[in-house]
């Protein structure tokens, strides 16, 4: 009786957006007097850091720092029609609203500016620190709470900016499944490491290591912070969750988080990753998503790392100590199988 | 610990942004550290009631009849509320955009089809007068057959769970039971593959676990509108629903959420909201209807169950000529959204990967269980479960490398898809090449140098010839680049030094050529099945 150690693989792609499109988000942005940024949203933040991505995407296409950007989100009254948060679409459905949102109030911001600093509009730009300046000559400057004060009491403008994202409805043919279901798809592979005793069929994660490809990280610690979770998402997935544990049969069904099974601390292993930008045509500077992939290509890596220990194949979720112990009692043992 | 590789792909993107790349803290962080966030259930209104709903203890049974004068009597207790009571009992969640038939109540009226189906719901000043009431519920069971196996509901003569769909599958483009997705000839393939493994996969429901529960509290405002707290993940859609069953303008409704303690596709199917405004427009107070942990796990819907047989046809150096998918979406007793997942799952076959002949049936099917939903890589982790086990297998079987394999048979860009669309910003072969490194998983150069950007397309990018159909169609025509193709531009100007990628082994001769597929004239849209575009 021993453990043994295997690693397996697996690498995937995954669409952004609801599928054949036709998922429209929208976006409102505009300025308080003091030049302080408000973006209205109906979307939904489920933890995952909405508000965070919208923000700084909103912040970069405006020309202002981050703090002076706030997003307000979701009220119907106030915040526009999205579609919601699910198909990865966060990022890159309500991003690019709000790209197009900020990138109208920017208009009307550099509009205002050049009539205060009596210059053309196309002659300025912003220094990200909340100056808008003349092209070449800092010194020819003026902040944005001073434009949007201009703006509100002097020249009767309004710094704001509508945003709409839509990828158009496309159908399906129903013969070939000819469609067109998704603008961008982001990627992954990763490798798990197992350890599987072979005594009483338990799996222990020992590590991870996998590259993303996602098209931009617009802020790591939240791509992080999925990628993380997503893992061990999957590694919950393939060994521990199921409400039926005798599926078909949906008897004894777990109630509660004592009879639902998931990994503990005690579980967790190490996970190296790396991000990978491949631009997307359309995404907001380029981003795809990171949001539901992460957690699948986990499931068959330990599948497949399964095997690599043990030699034995288990393609019924989720794989249970019983089912390697009764595989492995069927091939009469473990066969570990060469490291790769 | 998280890496960056901004060498690869550097040449496609401009790194000189200011906000965009940095890793700000959340402007919701401290909030919700300090437990000080808002969440739906934040809400604490004057005079809220407290609205349980009364479950099927039956999969499947004919409700003969529900008597609930007793519950009305409890102390307590402010209403009882009926399936009669609910302006528009019948719908589905996808009819707002046009997919589906309505074909799920609100409250059961005549027959149960899973065990902890709605029937009754109760209003009462406390949840444990709304507990003491519903003992109180009186309900006469007339149990049915039940079927729980998706291949045991389509067989024929499977007791009928939804009769809305009494062949038991949703309906696809009007007549079919299934969606198809044919692309090449996979049984030719298969004749002429030196290897043909064919393999069955079983996924198993599971829960989201959201720290917070599905639930939401209405309450009448002024000039006769409701304002509602809610943890939906889709304000708007979860809005819409509610004023089709509710049968009001939407503008009745104020819908307020935006801050959520986890969804992951949990939060979409709108299960709370409707029958928490009916009590708030019944009672004319605020109502609140939570679920509890158990009719979380059990009622509120898993990601379903899918059952996948994949059969491959590969040659000893390692190239895939042949996939062939039939794959069974447990949708439970209604639709909600599985039949939308069957079509992305449809979609996403064959996986990454350039297979000249693809083969796909797939198929939503009702089941007297808890109606599966949307979760985390809906229509797609399934899938990926069972290509990538099934890859694994097939490499050892023509004795590769597993990255290598994976590579080899990488699409690329340039390359067609089985849905006949190009494949464009592709970088599998990347991340593959970057996870061996990072993990020291050997492999050979001329693998290290393989690219997502080189060697696509040509032969790889044609349409085969597909049995059913009347003759090749000609490749797609070069899609517009935009300024983010740089990619394609520069793989132009090298020459490929690699070995050659795989080709299909039986090029498509180019016949009489078809011409495109006349969208828009006379089909009907899978997502939008009844509207003609």
């Amino acid at each position: 009786m021993a453990r043994h150690r295997g690693r397996g693989m697996a690498s995937i792609n995954y669409p952004i957006g609801m599928n054949l499109g036709g998922d429209p988000s929208q976006a409102l942005v505009h300025s308080n007097p003091s030049g302080k940024f408000t973006v209205a949203l109906s979307s939904i933040d489920l933890g995952q850091g909405m508000k965070s991505v919208t923000r700084q995407i909103c912040a970069e296409t405006l020309g202002v720092p981050v703090e002076d950007v706030y997003v307000d989100t979701a009220d119907s009254d106030t915040g526009p029609h999205c579609m919601g948060s699910f198909a990865s679409r966060g990022t890159h459905r309500v991003g690019n609203a709000v790209m197009a949102a900020a990138r109208e109030a920017r208009g009307v911001m550099m509009e205002a500016a050049a009539e205060e600093l009596e210059v053309n509009a196309t002659d300025l730009e912003t220094d990200g620190r909340g100056n808008i300046h003349v092209k070449g000559a800092p010194h020819r400057s003026i902040s944005t709470k001073d434009v949007a004060i201009a703006a509100q009491f002097k020249q009767g403008k309004t710094i704001s900016g509508r945003g709409i994202f839509l990828v158009p409805l496309s159908n399906v043919d129903p013969e070939t499944g000819e469609m067109s279901p998704a603008t961008c798809y982001a990627h992954a592979c990763l490798v798990a490491e197992v350890e599987v005793d072979d005594e009483t069929g338990e799996v222990a994660m020992v590590r991870m290591d996998s590259a993303y490809e996602l098209g931009r990280a617009l802020n790591p610690r939240l791509v992080e912070q999925q990628l993380v979770g997503g893992a061990w998402m999957g590694v919950s997935h393939a060994l521990y969750e199921t409400t039926e544990p005798h599926y078909p049969d949906p008897r004894h069904g777990p109630r509660d988080f004592v009879e639902y099974l998931m990994p503990g601390p005690g579980d967790i292993c190490p996970h190296d990753i790396a991000v990978l930008e491949r631009p997307a045509p359309d995404g907001p500077f380029g981003a795809k998503g990171p949001g539901e992939m992460c957690a699948n290509p986990v499931l068959p890596a330990i599948a497949n790392a399964i095997f690599n220990a043990v030699g034995v194949r288990i393609d019924e979720l989720p794989i249970t100590p019983e089912k390697v112990l009764r595989a492995l009692h069927a091939q009469g043992g473990a066969r570990p199988q060469p490291r790769w | 610990m998280l890496e960056l590789r901004k060498d690869i792909f550097a040449d496609e993107r401009d790194d000189d942004l200011k906000e965009i790349g940095k890793g700000t803290q959340r402007q919701d962080m401290l909030g919700h550290v300090t437990g000080t966030s808002t969440y739906f259930d934040d809400h604490k209104l004057q005079g809220t009631l407290h609205l349980k709903v009364v479950r099927s203890t039956h999969p499947h049974a004919r409700l003969r009849r529900v008597d609930t004068a007793e519950a009305e009597r409890s102390p307590g207790v402010r209403r009882v509320i009926r399936g009669a009571d609910v302006p528009r009992n019948l719908n589905t969640l996808m009819s707002l955009i046009n997919f589906g038939k309505d074909d799920e109540p609100s409250l059961a009226v005549d027959k149960v089809r899973y065990k902890g189906e709605p029937i009754v719901a109760v209003v009462a000043d406390s949840p444990r007068e709304a507990y003491e009431a519903m003992a109180k519920v009186r309900i006469d069971y007339e149990p049915l057959p039940a079927v729980l196996d998706v291949e045991e509901a389509l067989k024929p003569g499977a007791p009928v769970v939804n009769e809305t769909y009494p062949k038991n599958a949703f309906i696809y483009h009007d007549h079919y039971d299934h969606q198809k997705l044919r692309f090449g000839d996979v049984e030719r393939a298969f004749a002429q593959a030196d290897h043909i493994l064919e393999q069955r996969y079983q996924m198993s429901p599971i829960e989201h676990a959201p720290t917070e529960t599905n639930g939401s509290i209405a309450a009448p405002d002024t000039n006769g509108r409701y304002v509602v707290y809610t943890s939906t993940q889709a304000l708007f859609f979860s809005l819409d629903t509610c004023a089709k069953i509710l049968d009001v303008p939407s503008n009745t409704f104020h819908f307020i959420g935006g801050t959520v303690g986890g969804g992951f596709g949990g939060k979409v199917d709108t299960i709370t909201e409707p029958l928490a405004i009916l009590g708030a427009m019944l009672t004319g107070r605020p109502v609140r209807y939570v679920l509890g942990r158990e009719e979380e796990m059990q009622y509120g819907p898993p990601r379903g169950a899918e059952r996948i047989y994949l059969k491959d046809g590969v040659m000893r150096d390692g190239r895939i000529v042949a996939r062939k998918v039939r794959a069974y979406f447990d949708s439970g007793a209604y639709t909600r959204l599985s039949s939308y997942a069957v079509v992305k799952c449809t979609a996403h076959v064959p996986g990454p990967y350039t297979i000249p002949n693809v083969h796909s049936d797939i198929y939503c099917v009702f089941t007297n269980r808890t109606p599966a939903t949307a979760m985390r890589g809906f229509g797609v982790t399934g899938m990926d479960f069972a290509i990538e086990c099934q890859m694994d297998k097939l490499a050892h079987l023509v004795g590769m490398n597993p990255m290598e394999f994976r590579i080899l048979n990488a699409y690329r860009d340039g390359d067609m898809k089985a849905h006949r669309r190009e494949a464009k910003n592709t970088a599998l072969i990347e991340c593959v090449q970057v996870a061996a490194e990072k993990a020291k998983w050997p492999i050979r150069d001329e693998y290290k140098r393989m690219s997502s950007r080189k060697d696509g397309g040509g032969a790889r990018a044609a349409i085969p010839s597909t049995p059913g159909e009347p003759g090749a169609r000609p490749a797609a025509p070069a899609p517009q680049r935009t300024t983010y193709d740089r990619g394609l531009a520069a793989s132009n100007r090298e020459p490929p030094r690699e070995p050659p990628p795989p080709s299909p082994p039986s090029a498509p001769s180019p016949a009489a050529p078809r011409p495109a597929p006349a969208h828009g004239a006379t089909r009907f849209s899978s997502v939008f099945g009844t509207r003609r575009r």
